[in-house]
């Protein structure tokens, strides 16, 4: 059953998988607080970039303004959960029809009037900073001066309530990162992601093969939206305060896609593998400049663009497709 | 024979050219329909309009009972009228396989019913051998073939092909026209080709419709309409009859 899910890995790449799914899970027991804070931020690119990899990697709409879905999630369920103490669960059920409602509209003002490409890229990007500003000055949010949730020392871990321990949080990170997994690998082996496929090579070619186009790409923008309102939801209770200029700032956008983009768009391990690479490069250099006493404003972010500039020139199809075929597996063909 | 497809009077214009002008005929069911003529005479825009890949300015084309001339490209496959293109896209970064596989999910809603009948589809074109290559990599005959499967794999009544022979060589056409003429036979499947390819449209076609200047200056049976004096003059030339090609 597992075998036929991950479609015949080789058994080198099923070892490797199953050590890498037992590290996680013990993560927590041998980790100190700041690693396991690496990891929930790794995870959580991971789970993000997974949800973005569905709208451009499969369906191919580039999407620069994903913080939006982020932000939406996470006021809402803020929110509901400041003024009438509605616990995250549920209001991630309020989160996700806004998220999607949100995404619908962009996607129809998009796919109704031909705005493609480069062009829709940049109508995501308007509609986050429009977000941007209207919650600035949105009274109700508590405009710029930002929405905390309380934050006291609980006894113990509350998981209907998301208050806790990072711990907890790196458990409720990890397995939502699966989730979005088995998520994505359905999707993609379904009939909806052949039509992605479809439409992300070539979408006149798809039109003539009895794709409606305009159906299925309003679908992969409103999934994708969803799957990343819990983000949202995540971040809200995880950082205990959200401030407009923060959450919908367009370089929230940027960090959710460049993790699938090294680790290979349009591919089910990418998102996750580049996630690891990236924080996991940014969170080395911080130590590394610590513990060396090497103390130069922006040399950190220099050095982290040349890692990326690199990763970029040798590996254009990002590293996981690179990786797969050294394990010998066969996703990543598509 | 009643007309699966029939277009009455249909015209467009791009600004000062008309590219096809009044143009009517229809396709019997069960038949194969050539659409000859020189280059820029209208045939692909004529192919556009029936695919509705564009709407003509006038005129009305119906295909099996139904108006589709304002049907979108992926409406009017869906009634069962399937397409290629002149200039072949097929999914690049996709297996042939799995170009194929797209085709398929149209009728097929399982996705291993839908392989399983595109494998068939491939076999039938010769392309079953390459099924794991990436549709990018090969050559350009067997991309038309890939066109053709793929198409196919939508479950159409009519097909359209443009010109699928060109850049063949002749055994490589003498086995595309043993394929077409095999699904026509035994599925019943009608075509409505546009071809250059002088010795496949009269291997093929039942009728063919002879356009020049967006106009139809003939239509008839291919041993008439190769005879006709003005399409001789504006399309093959008095060579062609004269080499005996006939």
């Amino acid at each position: 059953m597992i075998a036929r899910f991950f479609g015949g890995p080789s058994p080198r790449a099923l070892l490797l998988l199953g050590a890498l799914g037992a590290m996680l899970l013990v993560a927590p027991f041998v980790a100190n607080d700041y690693l396991l804070t690496v990891l929930i931020l790794i995870l959580y690119f991971a789970y993000t970039g997974q949800a973005w990899n569905i709208m451009m990697g499969f369906a191919g709409q580039l999407s620069l303004g994903h913080a939006i879905y982020v932000g939406l999630g996470a006021y809402v369920a803020a929110l509901l959960f400041t003024r009438y103490g509605i616990a995250p669960w549920i209001g991630l059920l309020a989160a996700i029809p806004v998220t999607v409602a949100c995404g619908a509209v962009i996607g129809f003002l998009a796919f109704r009037f031909g705005v493609a490409g480069v062009y829709f890229a940049i109508l995501t990007i308007a509609f986050a900073e429009f977000a941007r500003i209207g919650f600035d000055h949105l009274d109700i949010v508590n405009a710029s001066a930002g929405l905390f949730l309380p934050v006291a020392q609980y006894a113990h871990n509350d998981l209907w309530r998301l208050r806790g321990n990072p711990a907890m949080f790196y458990y409720v990170i990890l397995a939502a990162t699966v989730l979005a997994f088995i998520l994505s690998r359905i999707l993609m082996t379904s009939r909806i992601g052949y039509f992605w496929l479809a439409i992300r090579e070539d979408e006149i070619a798809a039109r003539a093969a009895g794709i409606d186009t305009f159906r299925y790409k309003m679908a992969a923008v409103m999934i994708s939206a969803a799957v990343t309102a819990f983000a949202g939801v995540f971040y809200a209770f995880f950082y205990n305060n959200l401030f407009p200029e923060q959450v919908f700032n367009i370089s929230r956008s940027i960090e959710i896609i460049l993790g699938p983009v090294i680790g290979g768009v349009g591919t089910l391990f990418g998102p996750i593998l580049g996630a690891f690479i990236l924080t996991g490069l940014a969170e080395t250099l911080n130590s590394a400049m610590l513990h060396f006493g090497f103390d130069l404003p922006g040399a950190k972010q220099v050095f982290y663009g040349i890692c990326l500039l690199l990763v970029v020139l040798a590996l254009p199809n990002g590293v996981w497709p690179w990786l797969a075929r050294r394990l010998g597996v066969r996703e990543g063909s598509r | 024979m009643t007309a699966l497809l029939s277009l009455q009077s249909v015209s467009k214009r791009f600004r000062g050219l008309v590219a096809v002008d009044s143009v009517s005929f229809d396709v019997p069911e069960g038949a194969i329909f050539a659409v000859i003529g020189p280059n820029g005479a209208g045939k692909t825009t004529l192919f556009n309009l029936i695919a509705g890949a564009m709407a003509p300015d006038y005129g009305s084309i119906a295909f099996a009972g139904a108006r589709i001339e304002r049907m979108t490209a992926d409406a009017v496959c869906r009634r069962g009228l399937a397409r290629t293109f002149q200039l072949v896209r097929p999914f690049p970064g996709l297996s042939v396989e799995d170009n194929v596989v797209v085709g398929a999910l149209l009728r097929e809603r399982d996705v291993a019913a839908a392989r399983e009948h595109a494998l068939n589809l491939l076999r039938q074109l010769d392309l079953f051998e390459k099924r794991r290559q990436v549709a990018s990599t090969l050559t350009l005959p067997d991309r038309k073939r890939l066109e053709v499967a793929r198409a196919l794999a939508t479950g159409p009544r009519l097909l359209l092909l443009d010109e699928v022979m060109a850049g063949l060589r002749p055994t490589e056409t003498d086995r595309m026209v043993e394929t077409l003429k095999t699904l026509n036979r035994e599925r019943g499947l009608t075509i409505l080709l546009i071809e250059h390819v002088m010795r496949a449209v009269m291997a093929l076609a039942s009728r063919v419709l002879v356009l020049d200047h967006g106009t139809a200056i003939a239509q008839g049976a291919p041993e008439a309409v190769v005879r006709d004096p003005a399409v001789v003059q504006s399309y093959l030339g008095q060579s062609y009859l004269e080499a005996g090609a006939l």
